[in-house]
């Protein structure tokens, strides 16, 4: 089945001319109807749009002049990203009739690329949760265990690679947003550095930490896909003007001479046992293959929650102002005046957890608290970077936990804090603008993912790859697949 | 006018004006601040507009580098220094004109602080502060459906939406409404002749608040401040600030407290009105904005934006002053704009005349003109070589003065030159001797009575005998020598 291959081996066909796009994509929308509706990770599917990239890609090859390694590729993409003529939820009731007049620029990227885009993909409301239950339509399952959720917020990006519903997919991290649905669904998540990977067209959530990154079968998907993205955009201020090296040519290089930093305050209390056992065993494999490990210390992460859940929900209060009922998307009619228009549209449209964000941001802004708030989270996510920076003098990666635990089961977790404290490991990351990868490394006695987090140097994603590449090649983690029946 | 200067003197016994300006003026860039789309004025709803000046979810801003030029520019010329780090800020308030209902803006970094800006106000010079100059974005437009209150429905037009805008902001150095036309004037005069803005304030390109309060004469604390709004006329601020400061010293007078509020100048009742102050309370949860990084203006770039400053108002009235002569006055109206102190510049290299032309622009010309900006001056129908050429006219006595307004007038009607008007119209003043002493005989003759007077030392008399050859001569007798003629006959007998 073409379903089962990683796009680089699925390339390898299409330039064999073993396979087509059109077959490709054929299969692909074959296996969304027989087991979506299982796994529930697409919000939208654009079959004839894709089946029409599919056919044009075709041509390309039939030609001899494939536009490169994504081309005839299907892939999906999380309802985050605005698509031209393609209703874009974000996972929202209040933008549940928002079809985009422009495309996102990673989607326009991909779809320069020639990438077969199958549909969108199912999510957190406005990304903000961590196991897509704060989707304003239905909550994905957890391809290894349907009454388990696939993590969130890109839940519906992660499950739809585990169960091969996509070659790749994309998503967006915040605070670990990617990370951790790779983490549970066993699959390759990246979280680039911030700026590598243009925001535009990407629904905010929180300006300063939002970032774009994919989700692969393998480390080397994940190399090829951030290839197609990555790099300067005019259209983003905050994307950075430097160089995007060959990912797939540095992972030839292997482990050899890595310098591995194990961080103390990532093992600690709370820490599932299955998973710290995990993750040292990785760390040893990676020290077979000839790399170097020493502890470091990140003395701030405990403080990085907090820092976090003031400075996410402020920018979101913001970022979420625009929907108003007046220009797009919903609008709750009948209303007597404009205040009863917007508390009656933002009422009905935001689910409760975007709501509980809005106001603990609208607060931490206010007047007389924003210093004892905002300011202070401020100078904490400036502490938390110096710590990494500190670290990175001495090591070239970092290696952690991705989560305190494996994925847990829906409706688990109706404490919001609890649900918080999830993304523990991934927040400082996202605080610090660096770049991480969730990489599989084993699954516990009930048969969930782990997964290994590789933290790297500010747009260094290059070594970052590397190290969860050799790491991968040296494990057979990523043969074991969920066994999902039609 | 007479009335204004007792009306302030009055209440400044009592009290002390304190007065600060807030001005907004939209920057003649081709795009917006933050996007590619066009700032062109005038064109159908919504149809300049793109995902990021609509808000669209998704969209981010981009700097207009151009803006930030105009914004240095107008630093440097009223004396500000500018800043090197500059950081946007997003400042919050919910209303359908905005589509973010978030305004990009600056706030604890803006682009320029600590300026000042020298007035005259009757004679004496005046030092006004400025507190600060930073970049924004502007609004949309509302249209309802019928009036705010009753309206039904209402329609947004974004195509201003995200047009750059400058707020400078002034110190409360200001004390009488008088200086605060003036400070108004002055700046005016600066952004519109460093071609930042077209310093339209009936048309809204350039709007004006004011922050105004009064304490007891020589007190160190200040009042409570009014906010006043909607003044689009320089003579609608000085008339609202005059109406407030009234307001203000009568409600102090009686005792009551001045409420902090925002108040709407109302130009047809001539009056300062209340709005509800709910509406208007806001806490605007500044924040730096995330999606633009900080913006380094570099003394490189700077200095390159200095040296491409003109030569400022204030430089170029204390020229025309001493160079050509005028009184501050004349000097001060013809600098009102850049394109018309380049229009007097013109016409007097072109005559070499400049109180002629300097009467001719501020008590003809600006008479027919729609106004003195850059817009009004460029339509203008007079050259201002056909100007200096009917100056030339006047000059050498070929037409006269009074001849020569009807000239004026066609000329700015048809376009025509001088010259070729006079010429096809036969205007030449008559100024040959055997004519006119035929015509002056004949006016003796026929008004004996009145030459009798005339040489009785009756004054009126001799006018009227002027009166009655210049009427025998369609007003084409030059009158000096109709007058010198009219006296040797008169009184040499």
């Amino acid at each position: 089945m073409l379903t089962d291959l990683t796009i680089h081996e699925l390339g390898e066909r299409f330039r064999r001319r073993e396979a087509t796009p059109t077959e490709a994509a054929r299969e692909y929308l074959a296996r969304i109807a027989a087991l979506d509706p299982k796994v529930k990770a697409y919000l939208t599917v654009t079959a004839e749009a894709a089946l029409a990239r599919a056919a044009e890609s075709d041509r390309r090859f039939k030609s001899g002049a494939p536009l490169g390694p994504l081309d005839g590729v299907p892939l999906g993409v999380k309802d985050v990203f605005c698509t031209r003529g393609v209703r874009t939820t974000c996972g929202s009731k209040i933008l549940e009739a928002f079809v985009p007049p422009y495309d996102a620029t990673v989607v326009a990227r991909l779809l320069g690329a020639g990438a077969v885009i199958l549909g969108k993909l199912n999510m957190d409301e406005f990304a903000m949760g961590s196991s897509t239950e704060n989707s304003a339509y239905f909550t994905t399952r957890n391809p290894w265990d349907l009454s388990r959720v696939p993590g969130g917020s890109s839940g519906g990006s992660a499950a739809a690679v585990a169960a091969d519903l996509a070659a790749g997919t994309f998503g967006t991290d915040t605070g670990g947003s990617i990370r951790q649905p790779a983490a549970f669904c066993g699959n390759v998540g990246l979280k680039p550095t911030y700026g590598r990977v243009s925001r535009f067209g990407l629904i905010a959530f929180a300006s300063s930490l939002d970032q774009v990154g994919p989700f692969a079968k393998d480390v080397r998907d994940a190399a090829l896909m951030l290839q197609a993205v990555a790099g300067h955009d005019p259209m983003d201020s905050t994307s950075a003007a430097i160089p995007v090296p060959d990912y797939a040519a540095e992972l030839e290089r292997g482990a050899k001479g890595l310098r591995v930093g194990i961080p103390a305050e990532y093992f600690i209390e709370g820490l599932d046992p299955e998973i710290e056992a995990a993750v040292r065993a990785a760390i040893e494999t990676l020290k077979s293959l000839g790399a170097t490990s020493e502890s470091v210390s990140l003395p701030h992460t405990e403080y990085g929650l907090a820092a976090y859940y003031v400075i996410a929900p402020a920018e979101c209060s913001s970022n979420l102002a625009r929907y108003d009922g007046v220009k797009y998307g919903l609008r709750v009619p009948g209303a007597r005046d404009l205040i009863e228009m917007y508390s009656r549209t933002r009422g009905a449209g935001f689910g409760a957890e975007v709501k509980r964000r809005v106001m603990l941001g609208t607060y931490a802004l206010s007047a007389g608290y924003y210093d004892a708030y905002y300011g202070k989270a401020q100078k904490v996510r400036t502490l938390v970077q110096r710590d990494f920076q500190k670290a990175f003098e001495r090591v070239d990666v970092i290696v952690a936990p991705t989560t305190p635990s494996a994925a847990f089961r829906m409706g688990e977790r109706e404490d919001p804090l609890s649900m918080y404290l999830n993304d523990v490991f991934t927040i400082p990351v996202n605080l610090a603008g660096l770049p991480g990868v969730s990489v599989p490394a084993g699954f516990t006695k009930a048969g969930l993912p782990i997964g290994l987090q590789v933290i790297g140097k500010a747009f260094d994603e290059a070594t970052v790859l590397r190290a969860a590449g050799a790491y991968e090649a040296a494990t057979a983690w990523r043969k074991r697949k969920p066994g999902l029946a039609a | 006018m007479a009335e204004e200067k007792a009306g302030a003197r009055r209440v400044s016994s009592a009290y002390d004006v304190v007065i600060g300006l807030e001005v907004h003026a939209q920057l003649l860039t081709r795009t917006k601040m933050f996007c590619g789309c066009s700032t062109a004025f005038g064109a159908a709803p919504n149809t300049q507009t793109c995902p990021v000046c609509q808000g669209m979810p998704g969209s981010l801003p981009v700097i207009n580098r151009r803006a930030i030029e105009f914004g240095i520019k107008t630093g440097l010329a009223i004396n500000c220094t500018v800043n090197s780090d500059n950081r946007f800020a997003r400042k919050h308030y919910y209303y359908p004109d905005m589509p973010k209902n978030y305004q990009i803006s600056q706030y604890e970094e803006p682009l320029a602080v600590h300026g000042h800006l020298d007035v005259e106000v009757d004679g004496a010079a005046r030092r006004i502060g400025i507190e600060r100059l930073h970049l924004e974005e502007d609004v949309g437009k509302l249209i309802h459906e019928g009036n705010l209150e009753t309206a039904q429905s209402s329609q947004v037009d974004f195509n201003r939406a995200g047009v750059p805008l400058m707020e400078i902001v002034s110190k409360p150095d200001i004390r009488t409404s008088g200086e605060a036309g003036a400070y108004l004037r002055a700046l005016r005069a600066i952004v519109v002749y460093l071609g930042v803005c077209d310093g339209n304030m009936e048309e809204g390109s350039m709007r004006c608040d004011a922050n105004i309060s009064l304490k007891p004469a020589g007190a160190n604390e200040y009042g409570t401040k009014v906010e006043v709004k909607n003044m689009n006329s320089f003579r609608n601020v000085q008339h609202a600030l005059e109406y407030e400061i009234k307001r203000q010293a009568r409600a102090l007078d009686a005792g009551e407290r001045i409420v902090q509020e925002t108040r709407l100048w109302d130009p047809d009742k001539g009056q300062t009105i209340s709005m509800r102050s709910k509406e208007f309370a806001h806490d605007y949860r500044y924040f730096p904005e995330p999606d633009l990084p900080p913006l380094n203006v570099e003394p490189r770039w700077i200095e390159a934006v200095r040296a491409t400053l003109p030569e400022l108002p204030a430089a170029r009235r204390a020229r025309f002053m001493q160079a050509h002569a005028l009184t501050a006055y004349d000097a001060d109206l013809l600098t009102g704009s850049r394109a018309l102190a380049d229009y007097f510049e013109t016409a007097v290299a072109a005559c070499g005349k400049p109180k002629p032309v300097a009467n001719w622009i501020l008590n003809e010309l600006l008479r027919e003109l729609p106004g003195d900006d850059e817009r009004a001056v460029a339509a203008c129908p007079i050259p201002p070589a056909n100007l200096a050429s009917l100056i030339t006219l006047i000059e050498d006595g070929t037409i006269s003065g009074k001849i020569a307004k009807d000239v004026f007038e066609k000329m700015y009607r048809s376009g025509e030159d001088a010259r070729t008007i006079v010429s096809r119209e036969g205007l030449t003043q008559v100024a040959d001797v055997e004519v006119l002493e035929a015509k002056v005989n004949e006016a003796l003759s026929t008004h004996a009575k009145a030459a009798d007077d005339a040489r009785a030392g009756k004054k009126g008399a001799l006018g009227f005998l002027v009166g009655q050859v210049m009427k025998s001569t369609d007003g084409k007798a030059n009158p000096a020598l109709v007058n010198k003629l009219l006296t040797e006959k008169l009184y040499k007998v």
